[in-house]
């Protein structure tokens, strides 16, 4: 602090205290909602701001599925969860290896054609899926992979942005250990197993919160590749659920269905906030 | 690359076999698509899709006379640059005054941060849950202070509901930068200037904002491109592009035009126009970064 003033202080903390209450608002009528009976949310005007009593039912309803008043089904969550974790974990794991390999080639080699390749990888950070969907579904439906685990995640696999991030951190790995490894009589992929993939441990742990997350919260693609109900994530799941209005809405499963959608990728994010924080401020500078 | 590490490894095989499968993934669903993307926004198919027939520019052409298309772009201009203003205005707001407060810092930083691990489609299930005009708890306030809330109904309800999920859902992004940005700035400079006797307000002005305005660009072309991307899931989520199309944004209308309306040449010209605008974005991006780091 470079002065006392500890009127700016206190209005300070008051600003900031202020702030994480309005981030955390729909965090806590969320909550608060998957507590109630989609009746309370539907007739109390307005609706109350204190937890209910229905806690435990509604996430059973919403975890093993159930019937709604009005007759209709409603789907599990369970199995959607699984989808969307194990897309989460190819996704972000395909990615870390297949970056860290290709970084470990465009350092540690020279050979003809590597600029091209380097540009050609360099490119797709400007091509995200979303722009180019319609002839990158029929690819995926050409090769047989629409509902597949491998149509929902190989697509998104390559990474620009952990390729980048890894050759940064390799370029940064001093010489002499090459050289040392060398004379230990270490061949490259020696070299690369024992030396280079632990050193980078701090990076691979950052480029893992963010994939995950990125690959927990995809939306649109699953949308595209995916009509069968056992291949749907929850991220897109739960829009589902919300297409018949307001009335017809069981609210109370919805708002179950968005915590345990959120709370997976939280705990990643918090849980992880060093790395985290320093690998994504690195990753994009 | 400009960048080469002096000691290398000699192979003629090894280093092919290690970017074959980031380069097998980024031909097959990178080059492959954006390449069909391309040559189809130059054909057009009628309507059973049983002949095709190569129409040079015309599905552009078509797609700039197009009213819906060109409202599409306003709609999405108007949305960026409300959601990268406010969430940018808001976020460096917060992370100055987290900078300036010695005492939990970090539990702030801590509250702040988790809404980037929502997924954009839950964000805009949360405030559509709050803004619903029948149920919502924020809507139902509204009423009650004479304000008539009807997203369903008034185009610009929709945009203030899209706008506000879309801010939140990037505000940790901003704070986190931001907040970076400001720790970086060597705390010499303040303390000269505060013995000047310059006050916080001026100090921000001639001193933070200036030092911080690499961090500030960096953020808006990113929020710029995030709204032009990853906005998608908020506005289908929230609004379904609706009412009308007062909320169909660029990338809303490709998804649309192509997989509901089934006109696979607009759909890929539309495709071709993003990736343009895209590519223009990064190139600015870049040619920033490089000037900064002769900084």
């Amino acid at each position: 602090m470079v002065e006392r003033r500890p009127g700016l202080n206190v209005l300070a903390h008051l600003i900031l205290i202020l702030g994480v209450a309005i981030v955390a608002f729909p965090l806590w009528m969320t909550f608060v909602a998957s507590t109630q009976t989609a009746e309370q949310i539907v007739q109390n005007r307005p609706m109350s701001l204190l937890p209910g009593d229905n806690l435990v039912e509604t996430y059973r309803v919403a975890l093993f599925g159930g019937q709604s008043n009005y007759g209709s089904a409603i789907a599990p969550v369970l199995p959607m969860l699984k989808v969307s974790l194990i897309s989460a974990l190819v996704i972000a794991v395909g990615k870390i290896a297949i970056s860290l390999l290709s970084a470990f080639a465009f350092v540690y080699f020279r050979f003809p054609g590597r600029s091209l390749c380097f540009w050609m990888v360099f490119v797709t950070l400007m091509l995200p899926v979303e722009v180019r969907i319609g002839p990158t579904y029929e690819v995926v439906s050409n090769l047989g992979m629409l509902n597949t685990y491998a149509g929902l995640t190989v697509p998104l696999i390559a990474s620009a942005t952990a390729t980048f991030l890894f050759r940064q951190f390799f370029l940064t790995v001093p010489d002499e250990l090459v050289e040392a490894s060398r004379i230990d009589g270490a061949g490259p992929i020696r070299f690369f197993r024992d030396v280079l993939v632990p050193l980078s441990a701090t990076s691979i742990a950052a480029l893992f919160v963010i994939q995950f997350i990125y690959g927990w919260n995809q939306y649109l693609w699953p949308l595209l590749v995916t009509t069968d109900e056992s291949r749907y994530p929850i991220v897109m799941g739960i829009k589902r659920m919300i297409s018949g209005g307001d009335a017809a809405t069981e609210w109370n499963v919805v708002m179950a269905t968005a915590m345990l959608a959120m709370i997976p990728p939280a705990l990643v994010v918090l849980g992880m906030q060093k790395w985290f924080v320093k690998g994504l401020v690195d990753a994009e500078k | 690359m400009a960048i080469e590490k002096r000691v290398r490894f000699q192979s003629r095989w090894l280093p092919y076999a290690l970017i074959a499968p980031q380069m097998a993934i980024v031909l097959v669903f990178f080059f492959w698509p954006a390449g069909q993307a391309l040559w189809q926004s130059v054909l057009s198919q009628d309507a059973f899709g049983t002949s095709t027939e190569f129409v040079g520019l015309e599905n552009f052409e078509r797609l700039f006379s197009d009213a819906t298309y060109l409202a599409s772009f306003y709609t999405t201009a108007v949305f960026s640059v409300l959601v990268a203003v406010i969430g940018l205005v808001l976020a460096l707001l917060l992370a100055v005054m987290a900078d300036r407060v010695m005492q939990g810092s970090s539990l702030y930083r801590t509250l702040l941060i988790w809404p980037y691990a929502v997924a954009p489609a839950i964000a805009g299930v949360l405030w559509l849950f709050m803004f619903a005009p029948s149920i919502g708890i924020v809507s139902h306030a509204l009423n009650a202070l004479g304000f008539d809330w009807n997203h369903l109904l008034d185009g610009r309800d929709a945009m203030a509901l899209i706008v506000m999920a879309a801010v939140w859902k990037q505000i940790s992004y901003n704070f986190l930068f931001f907040l970076a940005g400001l720790q970086s700035i060597p705390k010499s400079l303040i303390e000269a200037a505060a013995i000047d006797g310059a006050r916080p307000w001026r100090r921000f002005w001639t001193i933070v904002f200036p030092l911080l305005s690499p961090t500030t660009f960096f953020l808006l072309v990113i929020n710029v491109v995030y709204v032009f991307i990853d906005t998608f899931a908020i506005v289908d989520a929230a609004t379904q592009g609706g009412p009308g199309k007062d909320t169909a944004i660029l990338v809303y209308k490709i998804y649309y035009d192509g997989f509901k309306a089934m006109d696979l040449g607009g759909s890929a010209a539309q495709s071709v126009v993003l990736m343009v605008i895209l590519v223009a974005l990064t190139a600015i991006q870049f040619r920033y970064v490089e000037r900064k780091v002769q900084y």
